[in-house]
């Protein structure tokens, strides 16, 4: 018997250990890029010192929507119909505004069937996480393209996708959301700073997380496989991510990094790899991505963020508690009220 | 109940010393160009009889445009307090050239008619009485600047008609002052073009038909609102706290009005709202807002129509499925598809009752007067929570968008129920819940908010089958047993949704089942069966589905039952039928408008009668 002391549990800010933010066990295929994704999301709740039960897990129809199953059981979680994600989201936040929320999507949840609602979403400045696992491909229905897949692509079938792709990221930025980013499953470094900083953000963060769907779409063709993205992915800034809770590390070269606080005191600082980026022009964003189409390379790291933008719930100027808990003399008007009312129609 | 308050004709001696003379009892139509501003003008006409103490209606019957096209505005003014819509027109205001000669052509022998002389009608009816009115030059007398007489002429017929019918002109002037109570040199304006057009009448039209106007004592007290107006104020009571909705007619009126509502009222001393209103980008997204709120604890609604109600029939079976709170208003037009967006129907009612795929049934609260809607507008947020599932409240454009006279509405007794939530502190006693478990043996589970701070609080709503604990399965025991849960559910909503209202002596072997705004024409028909044709019959009002105990007691007990609805399928009927013993079956006959006009008492008495007289057994309609 070992007369070793046991060491205490590695515990976060707030007292839990990573046990705490599990989920279920996974039931999407072995490999699956979804699934990394998940293990970065629960590393980043449980690293920012999130209470599970202060965090809502929205989610659609989709592999990719499956996942809130396989993080943070004591969560609460939404998993609702295809590509309307966000208007449940929305709602679930204006009932109780104080909750973390982070939603879960895919390329066809996303930019086929769901855009109408995504893009209003974006609008808003919902302030939600919102990560589209994005692999070009339908996979619970068995490997149909999606509006991400890449023109020119071919299915196991033999069929070719003869429409361009959608740039769900540039869509984003067009329309309003406030954190912007793009990021590789097997990226374990770049994905946990952007997930840490998107939580730390006030407003919408849209993250497409390339997830090579290991079943369907990882072939040489396409341009969400491993092999592709191990060969072509560029960064367009390497991140560093601090949190308010620590001490704010002042190792940089400040000519070639961009330090952004964010809405919680933390800072997420970009190092430059793109000479002059600067992640808060929307403008030189747009630019950055749409210039980038014909390289053949796929551009990863936070494209846009804006700090100053207003989120939805702040606009609609709510009582500070949530309105799903508001006792009955603050929601219902007095019978001196009524009285008014029905003298105004005599 | 504001019918039964209501001194049926045949019981009322009619107060006329001069047997040419009708008092209080006539339909006014007026017949004008929609965007010409006769709205205002038409309200003032209404409010003024009504503040004359003489029960009146309006109803606008109009087109699906923004300005140009025909509308019609029909006042019912009627001292036995019948409020349906009259099919017979008695006097009528001329003021549409591209309608006119159907309008007269329409007109029964008796009728008179305020005529605009522009319109230069020459071939005249010998068996109408025509008051023609020059109200162009008129209208130059009032001194308006010239972008405004087209909306002065409106308020010259007014004047017109005051004088024509006896209507009081201290009351109008009142109606107008108080209509323009915020532009005072507007209400200036439009009471001195109701004085020309008063003055002329006096000094130029000679009275040559019988209807007057006397003032009577029977609005003492008494509201005139729109449905939706009291759907608004329903809602807000019931302390709605988001709103999500979609424009489309006629249901675009609860919610502005609620906006209105909840912008005075729920807005707390630091200026902060105890509410949220979004536009959503469309139906879909209106409810899906909804359900999302109400899964996080919010009262949650939004309102809408025929074609959004479509829309949303996916997320209504999700909230029923995953058993989360929501309320809709449907407020019906005339469908299919586009329909007639601006005309009337109840013909949503058995594609709501089991709106989306799969078993799905919801609860419908069936409101027939401007007072249940703002009832049932309050109980709706109560059952959704109470019952956990989404409440679908019907309404009808008639109901919705129309004038009504009603008693004022009570402020609610009972307390806001919020349903069975589970709070940390409960959990931390109980160890943890399983979110679908019938523990009662109401079949209705607990739930807990998100956010309650408890590691056992968390659940995983889903739309895919799960357990008792909310766990994916595919299990058939288990989906099985969950369905039937949600089955037995449904049975809990017949202990607690309204239950019908039973009028007449119970004696009657003629029965007659209807619900929502049909009621208006019903009262009245039953008092026509009964003058003209002694005829008796007993009247149940369906106020919800699920149906109740009380409707197989109503259909044993009588010979004969008529169903009356508006719309082409017999929708209730063929829902009485699933329901009801088969050996009942074969009493039902169904009545039936659909022409995207309110329903009138008329329509129902012929119907009745027709059939009400002996006829070979088991005579099916």
């Amino acid at each position: 018997m070992s007369t070793a002391p046991i060491a205490p549990a590695k515990t976060n800010s707030i007292g839990l250990q990573v046990l705490d933010y599990r989920g279920s066990k996974t039931t999407l295929c072995a490999g699956c890029g979804h699934n990394v994704i998940t293990e970065r999301i629960l590393e980043a709740f449980y690293d920012m010192g999130i209470q599970p039960e202060r965090v809502m897990k929205m989610s659609g129809i989709g592999c990719s929507s499956k996942t809130p199953a396989y993080f943070m059981s004591r969560s609460f979680s939404f998993n609702s119909v295809h590509g309307r994600m966000p208007s449940v989201a929305t709602g679930a936040l204006l009932a109780n505004k104080t909750m973390h929320s982070i939603g879960i999507s895919g390329d066809g949840d996303t930019a086929s069937i769901g855009i109408g609602q995504f893009v209003h979403l974006m609008r808003r400045n919902l302030p939600m996480i919102y990560i589209v696992e994005d692999n070009g491909v339908y996979g619970l229905t068995k490997g149909q393209f999606s509006a991400t897949a890449d023109i020119g692509s071919k299915l196991k079938t033999g069929v070719i996708n003869d429409l361009p792709p959608i740039d769900i990221c540039a869509l984003a930025i067009q329309m309003g959301a406030t954190f912007v980013g793009r990021s590789f499953s097997g990226d374990k470094k770049q994905l946990s700073a952007m997930l840490k900083a998107a939580i730390a953000h006030r407003g919408t963060v849209l993250l497409d997380v390339i997830s090579p769907c290991v079943t369907f779409n990882d072939h040489e063709g396409s341009t969400k496989s491993y092999k592709y993205m191990q060969d072509h992915e560029e960064s367009v800034s390497e991140i560093g991510f601090v949190p308010q809770f620590q001490n704010i590390d002042v190792d940089y070269d400040p000519n070639t990094t961009v330090d952004v606080e964010l809405h919680d005191g933390s800072h997420m600082r970009l190092r430059k790899i793109h000479q002059n980026y600067d992640p808060t022009s929307r403008q030189r964003a747009l630019n950055l991505l749409l210039s980038d189409k014909d390289t053949g390379e796929v551009l990863t790291g936070v494209f846009y963020i804006d700090t100053q933008q207003t989120d939805f719930t702040t606009l609609l100027n709510m009582v500070d508690e949530p309105l799903a808990t508001l006792s009955s003399d603050r929601v219902r008007p007095s019978p001196q009220i009524l009285e008014t009312l029905m003298q105004e129609h005599r | 109940m504001s019918s039964s308050t209501i001194a049926p004709e045949s019981q009322i001696a009619t107060p006329s010393s001069n047997h040419h003379t009708i008092t209080n009892d006539l339909s006014i139509h007026i017949a004008t160009v929609n965007g010409s501003g006769s709205q205002s003008a038409n309200t003032v006409l209404l409010r003024s009889i009504f503040s004359m103490g003489v029960p009146v209606s309006g109803k606008n019957l109009f087109p699906s445009n923004i300005a140009g096209l025909p509308t019609w505005y029909t006042i019912r003014v009627s001292k036995y307090g019948w409020v349906a819509r009259k099919t017979d027109v008695d006097l009528l205001i001329a003021m549409n050239p591209d309608t006119v000669a159907d309008d007269i052509r329409s007109l029964q022998p008796g009728a008179s008619l305020i005529l605009d002389e522009a319109l230069k009608i020459t071939d005249r009816r010998p068996d109408l009485t025509y008051y023609t009115v020059p109200f162009d030059q008129l209208v130059i007398a009032t001194g308006a600047e010239a972008k405004l007489r087209k909306l002065i002429k409106n308020m010259v017929y007014v004047g017109v008609a005051a004088q024509l019918l006896s209507i009081d002109l201290p009351s109008i002037e009142a109606v107008v002052r108080q209509q323009f109570a915020k532009k005072p040199k507007a209400a200036a304006l439009n009471w001195s073009a109701v004085q020309i057009g008063f003055d002329f009448a006096a000094s130029n039209l000679s009275k040559h038909d019988p209807h007057t106007i006397a003032p009577m004592n029977a609005t003492a007290g008494k509201i005139i609102i729109d449905g939706n107006a009291a759907s608004a104020m329903g809602a807000m009571f019931a302390g709605v706290t988001v709103v999500s909705w979609y424009p489309i007619t006629p249901s675009s009126s609860v919610v502005e009005q609620l906006i209105g509502y909840l912008k005075r009222h729920r807005i707390e001393p630091d200026g902060k709202a105890t509410f949220a209103v979004v536009q959503a980008e469309d139906e879909l997204a209106a409810i899906g807002m909804v359900l999302g709120a109400g899964w996080a604890g919010a009262r949650a609604m939004t309102a809408s129509s025929g074609p959004g109600i479509s829309l949303m029939a996916e997320f209504a079976g999700l909230g029923y499925y995953a058993e989360i709170p929501g309320v809709i208003f449907d407020i019906q037009r005339t469908g299919p598809s586009t329909g007639l967006p601006t005309r009337t129907s109840q013909a949503d009612l058995s594609f709501v009752a089991g709106l989306s795929h799969g078993d799905t049934k919801h609860v419908i609260l069936l409101p027939g007067t401007v007072k249940e809607c703002f009832e049932f507008g309050i109980q709706a947020f109560d059952l959704a929570e109470q019952l956990q599932t989404p409440i679908f409240v019907l309404s009808d454009l008639d109901l919705g968008m129309n004038n009504w006279m009603s008693e004022p509405f009570d402020y609610p007794t009972a307390p806001i129920t919020r349903g069975k939530v589970l709070n940390a502190q409960q959990l931390e006693e109980l160890g943890g819940f399983a979110r679908y478990k019938d523990v009662d043996g109401d079949a209705i589970p607990y739930r807990t908010l998100p956010g309650t701070d408890h590691p056992a609080a968390a659940y995983f709503t889903r739309g895919s089958g799960h357990n008792e604990r909310a766990q994916y399965t595919e299990r058939p025991d288990d989906y099985q047993n969950n369905m039937l849960r949600l089955a037995r559910k449904f049975d809990t909503a017949k202990t607690l949704v309204p239950a019908p209202i039973h009028e007449g002596t119970g004696s009657a072997s003629i029965g007659i089942i209807a619900f929502g705004s049909s009621h208006w024409a019903i009262i009245e028909s039953r008092d026509q069966l009964h003058r003209e044709s002694h005829i008796e019959t007993d009247y149940l009002r369906i106020r919800a589905y699920p149906f109740t105990p009380e409707l197989d007691a109503f259909v044993a007990a009588h010979d004969r039952i008529f169903v009356v609805e508006q719309n082409r399928d017999g929708q209730l009927l063929n829902l009485l039928k699933v329901d009801l013993d088969p050996a009942q079956i074969i009493k039902l006959h169904s009545i039936r408008h659909f022409n995207g006009l309110p329903i009138d008492a008329r329509t129902v008495t012929r119907a009745i009668a027709s059939h009400a007289a002996p006829s070979p057994q088991g005579a099916h309609i």
